[in-house]
């Protein structure tokens, strides 16, 4: 069972804004979507199948990446070439 | 470019997010063919939204590979297809900008998430369109709409410029009316691309045959049980009696796996969703203000006021999965259980070719019907195993059902791609 106190410390955690109205139905959701979940403490297994896959490994290559202003070009607030962003302290 | 098709559809059942009125083509197989793209996928100087709040007014500066190759191609991009929010939602209900509606029946939901998509074939403004199915989101609006979906093997078709929402799970796949259109689509599309990580090799020139003399398809019992509508189990299972007249064999199976799939598949694709979607704060792009509060103030806000309520559900059900003291329960527990499925696909194909059942276990819902969040996801049980495993999977119409289209869903063995939509051809060519 999770708490509204749970939910609101998860939100915060995600950074998802939710609304004191809101917190009673998540809460809800929440508990019957994790009951279900509950069906994955029985399973059984080592988590290993056959599989025919290996890793893909290449050398890092400095190749051109885009250019700054397209870089910039969706960036709602920019001074100086870079990206206001809010601040942290 | 060879020449321009102009492009305005009378758009009432909001397939389109965006629409290009004069859409450019160039030459090759595609030459002047138009191609709807949802709208997760990237497309340089055509806004891609995701259908969310959050990316209104994104303009990406580059095509996606899978745009590149239809712009080599000659298609010509016709616009862009609604969704639900990030791919998050069975029924495109969850869209910022409006459900779509079935054609097919405008008070019924398309599916989802790529419902745009199968509207814009299904009603006949593009011959082809582009989706992604991370749990079922090509082969459920395809089934509901009643036009044909593949969801391609995991790593054929390259994911770069797809907006990440689970990126273990999801594949850029087809839309058609016919297996034919689908299976050029998907030549087209399909192949190496180093930009993707995860991209095989392995491309895709096929030309569909009906020869299924000899096949074996295994009927796993999951796919016939509890949950399953019995009307369409009993068109589904027509469908198959006729591969039999047509060569095929039928042998019983069982996905044990299954009963733990939904779950496995919920908790891994909303872990990977709070990872992937931590990128939005609207700051690089998006609804940022300028602000002078601080930084999770500022992002609480934006992120609150811009992602719709299901893609804040998954984010927090994420988050908290993977969170300290849980994670061994949730997370861990769920790549077991995927294994396993990966595990009971592998036993079942040494014996068999493919294997068959209903892609959906109803018919498509009526709007606002599934508004509890956990009955929308039971929705997602026949599709969601084919992502775990990785395997291809397509979805063919079959029939109908309270006068509502029946999708046939055939799974193949890893790559074996050509083969699951021999089989559709196969069983398209027979009814038509």
């Amino acid at each position: 069972m999770v708490t509204e106190k749970d939910v609101q410390h998860i939100a915060e955690l995600a950074d998802v804004g939710i609304s004191p109205g809101e917190l009673g139905t998540f809460t809800h959701q929440f508990n019957a979507i994790l009951e279900y979940f509950d069906i994955l403490d029985r399973v059984e297994g080592t988590g290993q199948a056959e599989r025919d896959l290996y890793n893909v490994l290449r050398e890092d290559e400095i190749e051109p990446s885009l250019p700054q202003d397209d870089v910039l070009k969706n960036a709602p607030f920019k001074e100086d070439g870079f990206i206001k962003a809010p601040r942290v302290m | 470019m060879a020449g321009e098709i102009a492009f305005s559809p009378s758009d009432t059942y909001n397939a389109f997010l965006t629409t290009c009125n004069k859409a450019p083509y160039g030459t090759g197989k595609l030459a002047g063919v138009a191609v709807a793209v949802k709208d997760n996928i990237s497309t340089k100087d055509i806004e891609t939204t995701c259908a969310s709040k959050i990316l209104k007014g994104y303009i990406p500066p580059y095509d996606a590979h899978v745009v590149g190759l239809l712009k080599s191609a000659g298609a010509a991009i016709a616009g862009k297809t609604n969704m639900d929010e990030f791919g998050m939602g069975t029924t495109t209900e969850n869209s910022a900008f409006g459900p779509t509606l079935n054609p097919c029946d405008t008070s019924r939901v398309p599916g989802g998430s790529s419902g745009g998509s199968a509207a814009a074939v299904a009603a006949g403004f593009v011959r082809m369109a582009l989706g992604s199915d991370t749990g079922g989101s090509i082969r459920c609006p395809a089934a509901f709409c009643g036009i044909v979906g593949l969801k391609p093997s995991y790593g054929r078709v390259s994911r770069y410029g797809l907006i990440a929402y689970s990126n273990s799970l999801e594949q850029i796949g087809p839309l058609g009316k016919t297996v034919t259109d689908v299976s050029t689509l998907m030549g087209v599309i399909a192949g190496h691309d180093r930009h993707d990580s995860t991209s095989q090799d392995k491309p895709y020139n096929h030309t569909p045959k009906a020869d299924i003399k000899g096949l074996k398809i295994g009927i796993p019992q999951e796919y016939f049980g509890k949950g399953v509508d019995p009307q369409v189990a009993a068109v589904v299972k027509k469908a198959i009696g006729r591969l039999e007249e047509l060569g095929a064999t039928t042998v019983p199976c069982s996905i044990p796996s299954m009963e733990y799939a939904l779950a496995a598949y919920y908790v891994t694709c909303t872990c990977e969703a709070s990872s992937n979607l931590a990128r939005f704060d609207g700051v690089r792009y998006g609804p940022a203000t300028d602000t002078k509060k601080s930084w999770h103030d500022a992002f609480q806000e934006v992120r609150g006021a811009s992602f719709g309520t299901e893609v804040r559900r998954r984010i927090m059900l994420g988050t908290f999965a993977l969170s300290s003291g849980y994670y061994g329960r949730y997370y861990a527990k769920a790549q077991v259980a995927r294994e396993n499925v990966r595990a009971d696909f592998n036993r079942i194909f040494k014996d068999v070719d493919v294997i068959a059942g209903p892609t959906m276990p109803t018919i498509a819902f009526r709007l606002k019907e599934k508004s509890d969040p956990l009955s929308m996801y039971l929705a997602d049980i026949l599709t969601v195993p084919a992502n775990l495993a990785g395997i291809p999977a397509i979805s063919v119409p079959c029939g109908k059902s309270e006068g509502m289209p029946v999708g046939l869903q055939i799974m193949g063995r890893m790559f074996a791609d050509e083969r699951v939509v021999d089989v559709a051809y196969a069983y398209e060519q027979a009814v038509s």
